[in-house]
Parts: C-alpha cells; structure tokens; sequence
C-alpha cells in the first residue's frame, strides 16, 4: 500500500509529487500512457512561467518537472486509471492493464479535456482535416487556408503558430471581442496572415473524405455563409475531467471537483485535488503548479494525523 | 529508440506495399508530443504481436511523399496496410488497450 497517489502528471501533478516526495511519501504518480505531461505537451514556447526569462518549450518544462520529481522518490507510471474507489479508508486505484494499487491518500490532477464543438461530422472528419493540435498538424497545411475556432490565449497561440505553414489563418470568434489576453491578441492583430471572422458561429463542418470547409452562422443577424478550408482547428476551451469520480466525489456548478475553501480536500476524507480539475477560472500552469503545492500539503497534514499504525501500514510498495 | 524499424519513401514499396504479412504504418514526426507518447506502447504492440502485424514508422519531415500520397493531415495516424492497401485507419495516441481493441481483427 502507497501513503499516496497522485493521478495526473501536468503542472499540478508533477508539483504535487515534488512537495510530496519530498516530504518523504514516495508518491505514486499515475501518469497516463500518452497523455503524461498533460497539456503543455500540446504547446509551444511557454513565455510566463516564472523563471523562464527566455520562455521555455511546453514539453522541455514538463520533462523537467517529471526529473525533479523522480530526483527526491516520485514514481512515475505511464498507465491510465480506469477507475478508483475512495470511500473508506484505503483507496483503490485501478490501471488499464489491470494493476491495483491501495493508497491511504489520493491526490486528483487529472486536468482537463478539450471540447468539441458538438457538430455531427466533427469526429467523422477529425484527422481528415479537423485537428485541436495545431503542434502536432499544422505542418499539414502549408500554404494552404485554415481556420482557428475561438477567442482565448490558445487560439491566439495556435493562430500565431499556424501561420508558419498556411498562407491564412481565419479566427472564427462567436464574439466581437477576446478572451485572450492582451500581448497574445495584439500578437494576432499585427500578423497579416490572420483575419478574424467575428460574431461567427460554424454551422457544419463540411466535406466527403476530407475536409472542404465550413458553413457560419452570424451570431447578430442569423445569416449563414460557406467557407472554403482545407484545415479547421478547434480550440474553444476545456471541461474538467471528473469521468473518473462521478458519484464519489462532489462537483461544482461549473463540473469543477469541489473542494473547501482555498483548500484541496475534497467531499471526501484522505482524497484531495489540484490544478484545471477544481479550477474554472484561471487554468494556467503556474496556478496549477501552485494548487499542487496545496494539494501534496493537505495530504501530508492528512497523513500526519493518522494513527501511526495505520501509516506504518502502507509500506510505499 | 523505438524498436520499430523505420520505412521511408525509397522503401514504402518494397516494405510495406508488398509485404506478404499486414503492416501498421506508423506515421510521426520528432516534434509531435502525442506522436512520442504513442511510440512505446506500439512498441510493446511489436513485441507482443510481431508475428502476426509488422509495426513500422514513417517519419513525415523526411518522407512528405507518402505523407502526402496517404493525404495525411494529423499525427500520430497508423493505418494498416494488407496486399498494398489500407484496411484500417487510427488517428491520435490512444492508450494499449485501445489500440489492441482498434487492432484486434490483426492481432487477436
């Protein structure tokens, strides 16, 4: 049995371990098989992690936190968890290929998953022309046209990112203004590559085998219109991934796991979590970070106050 | 290093497009994050399964031919080929068990 398991290995994740290995827990960090790292796998440059004058590629910034986990006692699994059972005082952890661990504390970082747009040929046409990673696909579509769907710092990035393959970028906005922040929409406003369509919804994604373009619908006055695309990228926002602890654990309003007050304790004693799956608002890797931090000391208060027998009990194998 | 032996432009046909057995094409590039994560786990896919499906990757920066020719636009994609044609289409890192269920007609 583990003192404790952190499921998840973005910012909030990886933090949670550091504080907790440290701490001498030898945290079981359950990493996912390809999906560890989390979301700054999917990113280029990083320009606002603190420490990083020079920005700090997505990937490089999550190979480090990974190390200087391991570096004090982490243990890191690349296996996905199917499902957990956390009443009680031992927790159970189940893997994809089976394995079963025990833990008398768990820590939620399982992060966020983007969103789809909902539109019937949106799976049907995905690899085949609708991509959410531009990283990964926008080498796809030199000089070709494309388009970004939505408003915040993501598509700005990826808009930015995608005009160094496609001879133009369409920002297709439901709104008039941004979400984004400041630098990244100037960014855009100032590459001549991009055109924003505002008050513009996509209607259909269209296309026999592959993708043609899309039908928009004015967010103001209704009126629909084609556009032609040989790429579409979606990058409309994230949702919580909870899948793992509907009815074990509380949500909130929003589909964030509850937690009380500033703190990572859930409705549930000895489980706690951390980063985009408790947080609706500011979703940044430093604040992820940061709620990790929380989460691997609650725990470590939590531990500390059992029995010392029952901690003795989980011998960390 | 993957243990899958890696095919290119010049060997597509000779390696895959006449291979007597069915071979999973893996197409990924050095800078494609999902593409990475995918790499180990069709690697224990090999291991495990290699005398029924060859597993082979295709790098698209040096092989933007076939790339092309397969009208790929997202990675990882890995498509099956048998008697030179593709039988099967995955898009995206999926986790093991995913795959051998995506895969099963080949490796079942």
């Amino acid at each position: 049995m583990r003192q404790v398991i952190i499921i998840g290995s973005g910012p909030a994740g990886y933090t949670a371990a550091i504080y907790a290995a440290r701490a001498n827990f030898k945290p079981l960090v359950i990493a996912s098989s390809v999906e560890a790292g989390g979301e700054l796998m999917n990113t280029t440059e990083v320009e606002n992690f603190p420490g990083f004058p020079e920005g700090v590629m997505g990937p490089e910034l999550m190979q480090k936190m990974q190390e200087q986990a391991e570096k004090f006692g982490a243990e890191i699994l690349l296996d996905d968890v199917t499902s957990v059972e956390l009443t009680g005082p031992i927790k159970r952890v189940t893997t994809g290929n089976g394995q079963q661990f025990e833990a008398l504390a768990v820590i939620f970082a399982t992060g966020s998953a983007y969103r789809k747009l909902g539109l019937p040929d949106e799976d049907r046409l995905s690899g085949h022309g609708v991509s959410w990673c531009a990283t990964c696909d926008g080498f796809f579509f030199r000089q070709k046209t494309v388009a970004i769907v939505g408003g915040g710092d993501s598509a700005m990035e990826e808009a930015n990112f995608l005009t160094r393959f496609a001879d133009k970028v369409y920002v297709i906005h439901r709104k008039d203004t941004l979400r984004a922040s400041k630098i990244m929409q100037e960014r855009a406003f100032a590459n001549d590559k991009i055109e924003f369509l505002w008050n513009s919804a996509v209607k259909s994604i269209n296309g026999a085998d592959a993708l043609t373009g899309v039908t928009l619908e004015d967010t103001v006055t209704g009126e629909t219109r084609e556009l032609e695309l040989q790429g579409l990228f979606i990058a409309i926002g994230n949702d919580p991934r909870t899948n793992l602890i509907h009815g074990q654990l509380d949500l909130t309003a929003e589909g964030t796991i509850a937690v009380q007050g500033r703190s990572s304790k859930t409705s549930q004693s000895g489980v706690f979590a951390a980063g985009d799956v408790i947080d609706p608002t500011y979703r940044q890797a430093i604040t992820a970070a940061a709620s990790g931090t929380v989460a691997a000391l609650d725990a470590e208060h939590f531990l500390q106050a059992l029995p010392a027998e029952t901690l003795a009990q989980a011998d960390n194998t | 290093m993957s243990a899958a032996p890696a095919v290119t432009d010049a060997s597509f046909d000779a390696d895959v497009i006449k291979n007597s057995k069915p071979v999973l094409v893996d197409f990924w590039a050095e800078w494609c994050g999902p593409c990475r994560a995918v790499g180990p786990i069709l690697d224990q896919l090999l291991a495990e399964h290699g005398d029924k499906l060859e597993i082979v990757k295709l790098n698209v920066d040096e092989n933007p031919q076939t790339a092309a020719q397969y009208q790929i636009t997202s990675i990882p994609a890995m498509k099956v080929f048998q008697n030179g044609e593709v039988v099967k289409t995955i898009i995206g890192a999926k986790p093991k068990p995913a795959l051998e269920a995506d895969l099963a007609a080949f490796i079942g």
